[in-house]
């Protein structure tokens, strides 16, 4: 077990398309252990991604704490997710490890319906919303190279312009 | 860096007035730290935090003349990654008249409430205006305390609202 280096704008593999994992090993189950040994280190983070600490693998650790207005799935390790519908969209205000001392409104999905893998491979469907989803959104766009930034909207910029989500953005 | 000082420019706004005020600062060898420029009102507005030696009055007055800004420089004592994390979110909306600005904030003031950020508009029409205000701020105070700071100003005629903002970092 290690913690890992986290890395930070504007290294350029946070830009890279990860590959999809294709071997459910013990190279696997150690790295998503460091991974989340990682995730534990550092602030207080909802997530982890796979390419933040260089790995450019479709791995994401979800974690998002269950709140009396938001469900939650809890401790998720999801490889290889794919986000199969979405639904509504939302403000949020985000940051992320990878960017230090900068957060912004970012405009995401309210719900999303998921499928990924589990460490061994099994196929799991999720249903998200609210938190839970907006962390999703947010880890399954360091898959494909996006970071929040890439998507931050004008301060001015409430929910009274309305602007539809795309997938990949930009 | 302990030298920062706090630019800020107005007049009438046209096309190209951040180009040339930002080539001035960089030909003259000084930099930009967290700045906010906007159009209010038909007028071009630039507060910005500047970093550098020499004389920044006398750097910028040329570019100041030309397009018709007023200038105005302050030493500050700040200096960059300061930002405060908002928490709360106020959204004002009402048939505009004297005061609403005053009776919120200072409703929210009793609470300790720190404004961060403030954007107002007027919108409607020139018979019936609307005052839109957002405030983003900080806030030890509960939101059930908040929301009580300000709940007798449904009454006159103001829609106030009150939500929590979470930060996500993933």
């Amino acid at each position: 077990m290690a913690v890992l280096e986290i890395l930070k704008i504007p290294d350029e593999r946070l830009k890279r398309v990860c590959e999809p994992v294709e071997a459910f090993d013990g190279a696997l189950r150690a790295f998503l252990a460091d991974l989340e040994e990682t995730r534990q280190a550092g602030p207080a983070a909802v997530g982890i991604a796979a390419p933040q600490v260089g790995r450019l693998q479709r791995i994401v650790i979800l974690d998002v704490p269950a709140r009396p207005k938001s469900s939650s799935h809890g401790h998720l390790v999801l490889i290889n997710p794919e986000i199969l519908q979405w639904d509504g969209y939302e403000l949020g205000r985000e940051g992320c490890l990878s960017v230090p001392d900068y957060t912004g409104n970012v405009i995401r999905a309210e719900r999303i319906g998921l499928a990924a893998l589990d460490p061994d491979g099994r196929r799991c469907e999720y249903e998200m919303e609210g938190f839970e989803a907006r962390a999703l959104q947010h880890e399954v766009d360091h898959l494909d190279g996006l970071l929040f930034i890439d998507r931050v909207v004008s301060r001015r910029t409430d929910l009274f312009r309305r602007k539809v989500y795309r997938k990949g953005g930009r | 860096m302990n030298n920062w000082k706090m630019v800020t420019l107005v007049g009438e706004d046209r096309p190209g007035i951040v180009a040339d005020v930002t080539d001035a600062l960089y030909r003259n060898g000084w930099s930009l730290g967290e700045a906010s420029m906007m159009r209010l009102g038909g007028n071009f507005t630039i507060m910005m935090m500047v970093a550098g030696d020499g004389d920044l009055e006398a750097a910028l007055a040329p570019v100041a003349e030309k397009l018709g800004l007023r200038l105005h420089v302050d030493a500050i004592s700040g200096g960059l990654h300061r930002h405060l994390a908002p928490n709360i979110q106020v959204r004002v909306m009402g048939a505009d008249r004297p005061g609403i600005v005053a009776r919120v904030t200072g409703a929210l003031a009793k609470t300790g409430f720190n404004i961060l950020e403030l954007e107002s508009d007027v919108a409607g029409t020139e018979e019936a205006p609307v005052y839109i205000m957002t405030i983003q701020g900080v806030a030890d105070a509960t939101l059930e305390s908040l929301r009580r700071a300000v709940e007798g100003l449904d009454e006159e005629g103001m829609d106030v609202s009150v939500s929590p903002i979470e930060t996500l970092i993933g």
